[in-house]
């Protein structure tokens, strides 16, 4: 299966890779949910992963910071680089590797502290501030970041899992950006939101991307195309299309792609 | 079929409303006794007096006196043993717990849960058994190698095996507990850059800690409760003493040893042993209450 990979738009950003996706094949057990997917993910862009459900988005989004490493019978072949470096090299630092490619999950799951102490977390495992004035501006400067400050900015000490949909997915956006990772992983942030709050988060990742690297699993081809720069088109575990997201969603090159995006799959 | 229906459900209201009746008749047989001997002492002296000694009542030489029935001392000798058993049980119980649902196999945990259910189930004059014949004199003699003096019959012995007895109690709870928080807090702080250690030590046992925290009160009621153990192990002289090296007695023991031998019904001494039953009733209930409120809340946060 040869992945249709379409001219990106710039030459130069064609240089650039972050991570990169070398024949991936992930098995469940027997079961194979990817077959050699290989893709380039570009810094300090969104790239949009669309595709029918259980074609393996979550799984290939999970095999760039080895969360699939927590589940028992996954086992995951193939490259995968960051920065050049092969994350399946023995010895490499996994929670190290977490810190800089960060999460964050469909459903939004703040951790039963207070509001402070759910964005302070990764600062604070990480030993990232010197003293209690630098991890109060670290605080405040993710929340704000996550567009959540003004609405929190009162009530820092009250319980994060006591918030709307919404601000708990935010705060566990503006937790994941505490840490300062380089990338961002968000699968299907916005799945249990309604409208509005969906408005917010998409605003959010398109703010975010001049600083960060985003990889964003979508079952919205709106959202994909408001919010992202490429596309990956996925099918039954394989990546059967990728490119800019203008041209993926206004001359797809494969079949596949153009039925699911207009509405025709299944 | 709706006969058939109608006396199945008869047959279980009966069951369900004899279990009631009997809860309702013993509290309210021990209510009546218990103010029977408030009739005959004065409660404030029950409830504040610093000496036990119930014996003086039966010397015939001494015929006058009532004897002393003051609480403090069995109370303070119930809490001591708790104390020391929940010192024991508390840290093991939980590294048992977290270890099992954090860290361990589904095939480890398949092979150790059966043993400590196993611990679970030894009847507790066994545990008593061995603080007699096995712990004490080992304490004992570790205390003469270190020059302090050690009674048999200490708190601490009796302490020690009931916090024995309470560990798999504590691990069960606390593994509920911890097996109640939702993957999802574990995804999230692994997806921090968190080792499991620092995901176990700040989220999953601070989101447990409610249900960990009534699992404790639940062994201390049963600590609370325990009688086989404390009367072989603790002793029967009600010394008012905070020195886990003394002998101390609980209330359970002088409920047995105040029923134990022939006895008039309407002597203080024999009724006092309702009064004690009363007091220990009360407390459990009240730890049992706040645990089950607080295990209820809980449950109530992650649905
Ligand atoms: N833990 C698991 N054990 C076994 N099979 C799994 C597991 N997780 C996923 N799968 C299987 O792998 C395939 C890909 O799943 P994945 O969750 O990656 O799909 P997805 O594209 O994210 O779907 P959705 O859009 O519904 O979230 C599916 O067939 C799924 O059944
Ligand atoms: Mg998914």
């Amino acid at each position: 299966m040869v992945t249709i990979e379409t001219r990106d738009a710039s030459a130069s950003a064609r240089a650039e890779t972050i991570i990169s996706a070398q024949k991936v094949n992930v098995y469940y057990g027997d079961f194979q949910a990817l077959k050699e997917v290989s893709i380039d993910i570009r810094p300090r862009q969104v790239t949009a992963l669309i595709g029918p459900s259980g074609c393996g988005k979550s799984t290939f989004l999970r095999c760039l910071n080895r969360m699939n490493d927590l589940i028992l019978n996954c086992r995951v072949v193939g490259k995968l680089l960051l920065n050049g470096e092969d994350i399946h090299r023995p010895g490499f630092d996994v929670v190290d590797l977490r810190t800089h490619v960060g999460m964050v999950f469909q459903k939004p799951n703040p951790f039963p502290k207070s509001i402070y102490d759910n964005v302070a977390y990764g600062p604070r495992i990480h030993k990232m501030a010197n003293g209690r004035s630098e991890l109060d501006g670290m605080v405040e400067s993710s929340l704000r970041r996550a567009g959540l400050w003004d609405e929190v900015k009162d009530k820092l000490a009250g319980l994060g899992t006591e918030l709307s949909g919404g601000q708990q997915q935010r705060l566990c956006i503006a937790r994941a950006i505490a840490v300062e990772p380089k990338i961002i992983l968000m699968d299907e942030p916005c799945s249990a939101l309604d409208p509005v709050a969906t408005g917010r988060i998409e605003e959010l990742i398109f703010e975010l991307r001049r600083d960060y690297t985003i990889v964003l699993v979508t079952h919205s081809m709106q959202q994909a195309a408001r919010t992202s720069q490429r596309t990956a088109f996925f099918h039954l575990g394989e990546l059967l299309e990728v490119g800019d997201t203008n041209d993926i969603f206004t001359k797809p090159r494969h079949e596949r792609t153009e039925a699911y995006i207009t509405g025709r799959y299944g | 079929m709706a006969i058939r229906e109608r006396a199945l459900l008869g047959v279980l209201i009966l069951a369900t409303s004899m279990a009631v009746v009997t809860t309702i008749g013993i509290v309210a047989a021990i209510l009546v006794e218990s103010l029977r001997f408030f009739s005959i002492i004065d409660p404030s002296s029950f409830f504040f007096g610093t000496l036990w000694s119930p014996q003086i009542a039966i010397r015939e030489d001494q015929a006058g006196a009532a004897g002393s029935f003051g609480f403090i001392p069995l109370l303070v000798g119930t809490l001591l043993i708790t104390l020391i058993s929940l010192a024991v049980a508390v840290p093991m119980g939980l590294a048992i717990a977290v270890y099992l649902s954090e860290f361990a196999s589904s095939r480890t945990r398949g092979q150790i849960k059966p043993i400590l259910e196993i611990l679970a189930g030894i009847p507790t004059i066994v545990y008593g058994f061995f603080a007699l014949v096995t712990l004490s004199p080992i304490l004992r003699d570790l205390g003469a190698e270190l020059g302090v003096e050690v009674a048999g019959e200490s708190a601490l012995a009796a302490g020690l095996v009931m916090g024995m007895m309470l560990i798999p109690f504590i691990a069960s709870l606390s593994e509920d507990a911890l097996f109640a928080v939702p993957d999802s807090l574990r995804h999230g702080a692994i997806g921090l850059g968190s080792t499991q250690l620092e995901a176990t030590a700040r989220v999953i046992i601070p989101a447990s800690l409610p249900g960990i925290a009534a699992g404790i009160l639940l062994a201390s009621s049963r600590a609370i409760g325990e009688t086989m153990i404390v009367v072989m192990a603790a002793g029967i002289a009600a010394h008012l003493t905070i020195n886990p090296l003394e002998a101390v007695t609980t209330v359970t023991v002088q409920i047995v040893t105040l029923l134990i031998g022939d006895q008039e019904f309407d002597d203080p001494k024999t009724l006092a042993a309702f009064a004690l039953g009363l007091s220990l009733f009360a407390l459990t209930l009240v730890l049992n209450i706040i645990a089950l409120h607080i295990v209820k809340r809980y449950r109530q946060s992650y649905e």
